[in-house]
């Protein structure tokens, strides 16, 4: 009689790639929601534009590279980069804005470089930073919150919008952001950077409906839910606190000292916080495992560089916000940080 | 005394980094006591237990044995002896299969037991104090005892070093999922345990013993707190429970904040562990001149009816084991059924149940595969670090596994693949089920091959050059004495003509000369015979 032979160890905690990837996405969710009750359905619409480009796309890919598609359906990492680039983008973004994002993100950033694992930058940021550099207009386009709208946008709308450039009723995307005086609206920090470059003061910069109560209406709550899918996540043992914790430390401190000397010309710590991609970064961009260090030393030298670079780049850099700058950065320097922080080894010197 | 050492007598329990804490299921089995089980009819022993060289044989095919009888000798290579598990005729001696990851093959002898278990006569030990160290690390070598925790490395040898120690450490962690067999030999032998220990203190010349148990044994803890008072030698400390605390590197940091150096021994740090069945079996050796034929194994799974910790002889063939615990392999689910000695995360699987119950064998375990799933299909290593964060040993598992692939040898090295323990924390984390311990193991024969023929061939290079210069040496000492005789012989002459001798030199040439003129005597015949002829 023979029996079956197995390499040890027999056992397994089952939590496999897809366990963790879904627990990623279902974390996304109170932020999606959140983001659509102030952005619109153009939000969904988005997201349904990039998992269907994400699922051709890896399908494409996989048969090309001779490998079975199963495994990359299975594992539902491409998923995850089409969530967070669709969350990324201005929500009433014409079609093919994402759908180019996403394209690139999962054959050039992933595929090119060898598949998940194997690529150096995280895809959905590549592809958001490809778009913004590409298409600044329809990428910095973001719709205005609800509450502020002059017009309320209808699903029919939205879509139009999305697929032709135009409501119904012949309004543009340019018109609809308009404010109620007749000023297209920016988003918080892309309205202050402005201001603050054109010598208004702090106070003056924030004098404006967008900037509501906290951090910007509509997006200090966005950050919040994301913030919240975070916490989950560490809950669940998905990620470790290292990055985003790193992260925030390394936006909020510097952020801290500037804004202390300069009161009237930096953005204030709260609206780093909780302003722009900086909680979606913080909890599911700069986590993303692939592309960041490994070790836990590493990863919060990581999460600081990250946060840094997002503070120097909102403060003195050229575009509003600067989360994805930041990531494919300090993506690039994710092989030095594991070289200066590979833990030392049982047994060669170091203490218990 | 330095603050390291006042923590450590403190009992102060320092961590060590990663570890993973797997579902135990040890409570099938640590609920009821050891029980013996019936003789089996017949015994296979391989010569070969243990780590190093093997006795010679000292029986042949057909002799009777007695229980306890050595059937192999420590001779000239301080081998290891092993011991005839019952009494019975040796009814073969020959390679058969034993228990190994690969299905080796190796010497084993067998015994068709007589049933009346006769037990070879044993000189017991009043007082252990009495002998040297000398001759009680002999009776421990003699008995056949070898650390019954893992490789089996010989007792004595490891007691014999001659070194400084601060603490011999034994070992009762168990951390090893399902496996009870020190648990329960913990809970039900204490007194001789301790016995044992203090035994081995004695031997290694130590102050001091460390007694470690996983504080998921409550019982077996109570056990030793209500003996321990009487020896202020010993000490017990309980560790958290968490795998691999019962590793030897592990364990060594938890209790004493130390790390083994790399590719160093437990007494470059001034520490010495032994399992707690060894010292069991020490006491048995040394008190009773009992030799090490059989030990506590755990039989447990879903697929045994009676679970528990069992005497086994060893010798004792796996199959015959499941049988008496009550093993049914469902027919058509044969080929997906696994047999596992030793436990779930350090133990291999086997190929068939023939192979025996040897001196390391701490459990046979077989699962359902709804109690351990079969690994799924190798999924590609996301680097989510997982493995890292789980790793005891402060390795980078992720990147050993691309380099193990890539065949990365240097790398490997590098990156210390040979600190890996192979606990396989970092497989049981990983997401996308990577064998990753079975890439290592890989490598590290793989590079251990390398290692061998490259010693071997710098071994035939060494020789071809040695034998090179020998024929040298020797052509040019032939030369030599050559050159040496004729010169002798020349002087020898020179001043045998000197001293008015016949020259050696004119007895040639008149030799000569006489040659010459018989042939011109015989040319002048034949010509004047040819005349004589012609004239015919
Ligand atoms: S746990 Fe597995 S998938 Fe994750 S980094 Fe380690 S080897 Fe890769
Ligand atoms: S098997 Fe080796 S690499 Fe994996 S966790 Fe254990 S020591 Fe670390």
């Amino acid at each position: 009689m023979t029996f079956k032979i197995a390499a040890s160890p027999h056992t397994h905690q089952r939590r496999t790639t897809q366990q963790v990837m879904r627990w990623v996405y279902l974390a996304l969710i109170p932020g999606v929601l959140v983001q659509t009750y102030f952005f619109g359905f153009g939000v969904y619409i988005q997201l349904a534009l990039a998992l269907f480009t994400a699922w051709v796309a890896e399908g494409l890919c996989m048969r090309m590279r001779g490998r079975p598609i199963g495994h990359a359906w299975q594992d539902h990492t491409a998923i995850v980069t089409a969530v967070l680039l669709a969350v990324s983008i201005p929500a009433l973004a014409p079609w093919w804005i994402i759908v180019m994002g996403t394209a690139f993100a999962i054959v050039v950033v992933k595929h090119v470089y060898g598949g998940v694992g194997q690529n150096l930058f995280n895809p959905a940021m590549a592809g958001y930073v490809l778009l913004l550099v590409s298409f600044p207009v329809q990428m910095t386009s973001w719709p205005i919150p609800a509450e502020l709208a002059q017009i309320q946008v209808s699903i029919t709308d939205t879509l139009n919008l999305i697929f032709t450039g135009f409501t119904s009723a012949g309004y543009n995307l340019e018109q609809l952001r308009m404010g109620i005086d007749g000023m297209t609206m920016a988003t918080p920090l892309d309205s202050l950077r402005n201001d603050l470059n054109h010598q208004l003061t702090l106070t003056e910069a924030l004098n404006k409906p967008i900037f509501g109560d906290i951090a910007g209406i509509g997006w200090a709550w966005v950050n919040f839910a994301f913030l919240a899918g975070g916490l989950v996540l560490i809950k669940q043992k998905i990620i470790s606190w290292h990055i985003p914790g790193g992260m925030l430390v390394g936006l909020l401190v510097p952020a801290a000292i500037y804004w202390l000397f300069n009161p009237d010309q930096a953005i204030t710590p709260m609206l780093h916080l909780l302003s722009g991609a900086t909680m979606l970064g913080a909890f599911f961009i700069a986590t993303d495992p692939v592309t960041a260090a490994t070790s836990n030393k590493g990863r919060w030298v990581f999460g600081l560089l990250v946060g840094f670079i997002v503070f120097a780049i909102r403060t003195w850099g050229g575009y509003p916000d600067a989360v994805a700058f930041a990531v494919l950065l300090a993506n690039m320097c994710v092989p030095v940080i594991d070289r200066y922080t590979q833990p030392i080894a049982y047994g060669h010197g170091g203490r218990s | 005394m330095s603050a390291a050492t006042k923590a450590i007598e403190a009992g102060h329990i320092w961590t060590f980094p990663g570890g993973i804490h797997p579902p135990e299921r040890k409570d099938r089995s640590n609920s009821t006591p050891i029980e013996v089980l019936p003789l089996a009819k017949q015994f296979i022993v391989p010569i070969k237990q243990h780590s190093g060289p093997v006795g010679d044989l000292l029986v042949a095919v057909g002799d009777n044995v007695k229980a306890g009888q050595p059937l192999t000798q420590v001779g000239i290579n301080n081998a290891l002896p092993v011991h005839a598990p019952t009494s019975g005729t040796v009814s073969a001696i020959g390679p058969g299969r034993i228990a190994h990851p690969s299905g080796l093959t190796d010497t084993v002898i067998t015994i068709d037991a007589d049933g009346n278990d006769e037990f070879y006569s044993f000189a017991p030990l009043a007082d252990y104090t009495s002998l040297s160290r000398a001759e009680l690390l002999d009776r421990i070598r003699q008995a056949g005892v070898a650390g019954l925790g893992g490789a089996g490395f010989p007792t004595a040898q490891k007691l014999a070093l001659q070194r400084p120690l601060d603490y011999l450490i034994i070992n009762g962690v168990e951390c090893e999922p399902y496996i009870s067999a020190d648990d329960r030999l913990m809970r039900e032998h204490a007194q001789t345990i301790i016995d044992g220990t203090e035994i081995l203190l004695h031997i290694a010349g130590c102050e001091k013993a460390l007694i470690a148990i996983e504080a998921n044994k409550p019982e077996a803890i109570a056990a030793f707190e209500a003996l321990l008072p009487n020896y202020p030698q010993l000490a017990l400390r309980v560790v958290p429970t968490k795998y691999p605390s019962g590793g030897e590197k592990q364990l060594i940091q938890l209790l004493t904040g130390r790390q083994v150096p790399s590719r160093g021994l437990p007494i470059d740090v001034g520490l010495v562990m032994q399992n707690v069945g060894t010292a069991y079996a020490v006491a048995q050796a040394v008190l009773n001149g009992k030799p090490l034929i059989e030990r506590v194994v755990t039989v447990t799974g879903d697929n045994i009816a009676k679970p528990g910790n069992y005497w086994v002889r060893i010798g004792t063939t796996v199959a015959e084991l499941l049988n008496q615990c009550g093993f049914e392999p469902v027919a058509d689910s044969k080929q997906e059924q696994r047999v596992i000695m030793g436990g779930p995360m350090m133990g291999f699987t086997l190929p068939d149940l023939d192979v025996p119950v040897v001196k390391i064998t701490n459990c046979i375990l077989v699962p359902s595969n709804q109690e351990l799933a079969p690994a799924a299909e190798e999924m590609n290593c996301i680097r989510c670090g997982a493995c890292a964060d789980v790793c005891p040993a402060q390795l980078l598992p992720q990147q050993m596994q691309w380099l193990a692939k890539a065949k990365d040898y240097d790398g490997l090295e590098q990156q210390n693949l040979f600190d890996c323990i192979e606990c396989g924390a970092c497989a049981y984390v990983c997401p996308s089920e990577i064998p990753l311990v079975h890439y290592y193991r890989k490598a590290k024969a793989e590079i251990r091959n390398i290692a061998r023929e490259k010693a071997k061939a710098e071994v035939a290079r060494e020789r071809f050059e040695a034998r090179q210069e020998r024929l040298e040496r020797e052509k040019q000492e032939r030369l030599e004495r050559h050159r040496k005789a004729a010169e002798a012989r020349k002087k020898a002459q020179a001043e045998a003509v000197a001293q008015g001798g016949d020259n050696p030199q004119d007895a040639v040439q008149a030799a000569i000369a006489r040659a010459k003129a018989r042939k011109a005597a015989q040319a002048a015949a034949a010509a004047k015979q040819n005349q004589e002829g012609d004239d015919e």
